[in-house]
């Protein structure tokens, strides 16, 4: 009998039948031009519940459109309110539609045809809080570990990372999968000179070509952009170079063979297993940096899914996320004491021997059950909702990156 | 051989072994048999020798290459961006971050 098979979780359920384990009504600018509006009604109804997300951009963006489609039918997500000063690239009429196929409760309001600022504010706040209410008591029903969606990120690393934080999220990662959990990791760029040993954990010869090519076009990225993902804090923390960075950062993947690579904003195949996203464009370098911060990284994950996102840090990240939430893991205790009102699990004790790699990764994958369940993480507690959307370009992923199984 | 414990050895084929304590000036290490006074403060994270590596070779951690060095270095000696260089995207810094502007 598979123990975790007796971990009863409740989800939300969506009419699309997804379930979540959050119920959240989201607050959508399409434009920077709708934002403050936006804000305006999130800070009013400032519940927990009501949270704002974005794009700034007034030109279109297939990317952008995709990701958000996928994050307002997120099965964390409950209903979404649409912010839209009118004249922006982006299509809203086509995000709605998603929205409203999807069985959720929509709305939009168009600045420009609403009379401005204070009606659209005011609207907008009626329209939320009575979806919120609405949708307070939507259906839980009973939700299996199976069904989760797990992510995983590492942000200010250093060089404990690689040795406690990330190999004890290896290990989560490891027993999720043995209950059919799905798991996704990402930043290809920051797996340069892990390529070779990656590519001989995938499930077909094919994959593990398609997975050596993926880290390959993103050292051609990044060469042509100057820089690699290699920050100077992660030099004062001891980390020398970009293939050091990516061994530490490749540990969160565990031992588990790899299934197969998405791009951002695609729903792994129903079955479990771990998963590569690959989040660098596809083509000529355009619109600067792949992601340009730890929170564009989160948000791609949860596009695919993602239902809690496990962040690594040895410098000290406090980020936290709108939609799903973050758990903490501390790489050193030096940090742990120093941010603890921020961190969820110190693997400093890995480093200082009092504590092994199982017993970390068990007691990540308990904490991961726990906010399944419902429990707050840190930063969720301190009220992190952050959020960042930005341009990007991709071509459709080839046969290879997803074997049928 | 053993090493000191407050160094960590991630893999037989490493030839740089992992600090996991913060370690002062004047500290002395036991690296592989021989006795090693540290000539300067070692932070947690940062990495030592654990044998002389030269010039041109590669550092191996975690049993694989995570780049190369760009002197000779001697046993006990800290290996860092000064004397180690990526083999794929150099390495930036801020100040010469702020060089370039």
């Amino acid at each position: 009998m598979n123990p975790g098979n007796e971990i009863s979780l409740q989800g939300y359920l969506r009419q699309d039948g997804r379930k979540g384990i959050r119920n959240v009504v989201l607050v959508v600018y399409l434009v920077e031009c709708a934002h403050h509006v936006a804000r305006q009604i999130v800070n009013r109804l400032d519940h927990p519940d009501v949270q704002l997300i974005g794009f700034s951009g007034c030109f279109p963006n297939d990317h952008a459109l995709k990701l958000m489609k996928r994050l307002c039918t997120h099965p964390n997500v409950a209903g979404s309110l649409i912010v839209s000063l009118g004249c922006e690239g982006f299509n809203r009429t086509a995000l709605s539609s998603e929205i409203e196929a999807s069985g959720r409760p929509v709305k939009s309001l168009v600045i420009q045809e609403n009379g401005g600022t204070r009606t659209t504010i005011d609207d907008g706040v009626a329209w939320a809080q009575a979806t919120r209410r609405a949708t307070a008591d939507s259906g839980r029903v009973p939700m299996t570990i199976d069904e989760l969606v797990v992510a995983t990120i590492c942000g200010g690393s250093d060089g404990t990372s690689g040795i406690s934080a990330n190999p004890a999220v290896g290990r989560c990662f490891d027993k999720l999968i043995r209950h059919k959990a799905t798991c996704i990791f990402e930043e290809t760029g920051e797996l340069i000179g892990c390529e070779h040993i990656m590519a001989e954990r995938a499930i077909t010869p094919q994959l593990g070509e398609a997975l050596q090519a993926s880290v390959d076009k993103a050292a051609r990225y990044y060469d042509t952009l100057g820089y690699g993902s290699y920050a100077p804090g992660n030099a004062d923390g001891g980390l020398s170079t970009i293939e050091e960075k990516s061994m530490g950062a490749y540990m969160k993947s565990g031992d588990s063979p790899i299934s197969g690579i998405i791009n951002p904003g695609d729903i792994p195949p129903p079955g479990g297993g771990l998963y590569l996203m690959d989040v660098v464009p596809d083509g000529e370098v355009r619109f600067g940096f792949p992601n340009i911060s730890d929170n564009a990284e989160i948000v791609e994950m949860m596009a695919s899914g993602a239902h809690i996102t496990l962040f690594t840090t040895g410098r000290g990240s406090v980020v936290g996320s709108a939609i799903s939430p973050v758990i903490k893991i501390c790489a050193n205790t030096e940090t742990y004491q120093r941010l603890s009102e921020d961190m969820d699990i110190n693997a400093g004790r890995i480093v200082q021997g009092e504590a092994s790699l199982d017993e970390l990764g068990e007691e990540i994958f308990q904490r991961v059950i726990a906010v399944a369940q419902g429990q707050q993480s840190k930063s969720e507690s301190l009220g992190h909702q952050e959020f960042i959307l930005t341009y990007k370009h991709f071509e459709p992923l080839g046969p290879s990156c997803l074997p049928l199984r | 051989m053993t090493n000191d414990k407050r160094l960590l050895l991630l893999n037989a084929d490493d030839n740089v072994l992992v600090c996991c304590q913060a370690l002062s000036a004047g500290s002395e290490l036991a690296i592989e048999g021989q006795t090693i006074t540290l000539p300067a403060p070692l932070e947690v994270g940062h990495k030592i020798a654990r044998r002389d590596i030269d010039a041109g070779d590669k550092v191996i951690r975690y049993g694989v290459p995570i780049g190369s060095t760009t002197s000779a270095i001697r046993i006990g000696e800290h290996v860092h961006t000064h004397n180690l260089k990526s083999d794929y995207i150099e390495s930036h810094h801020r100040d010469a971050v702020e060089g370039k502007i």
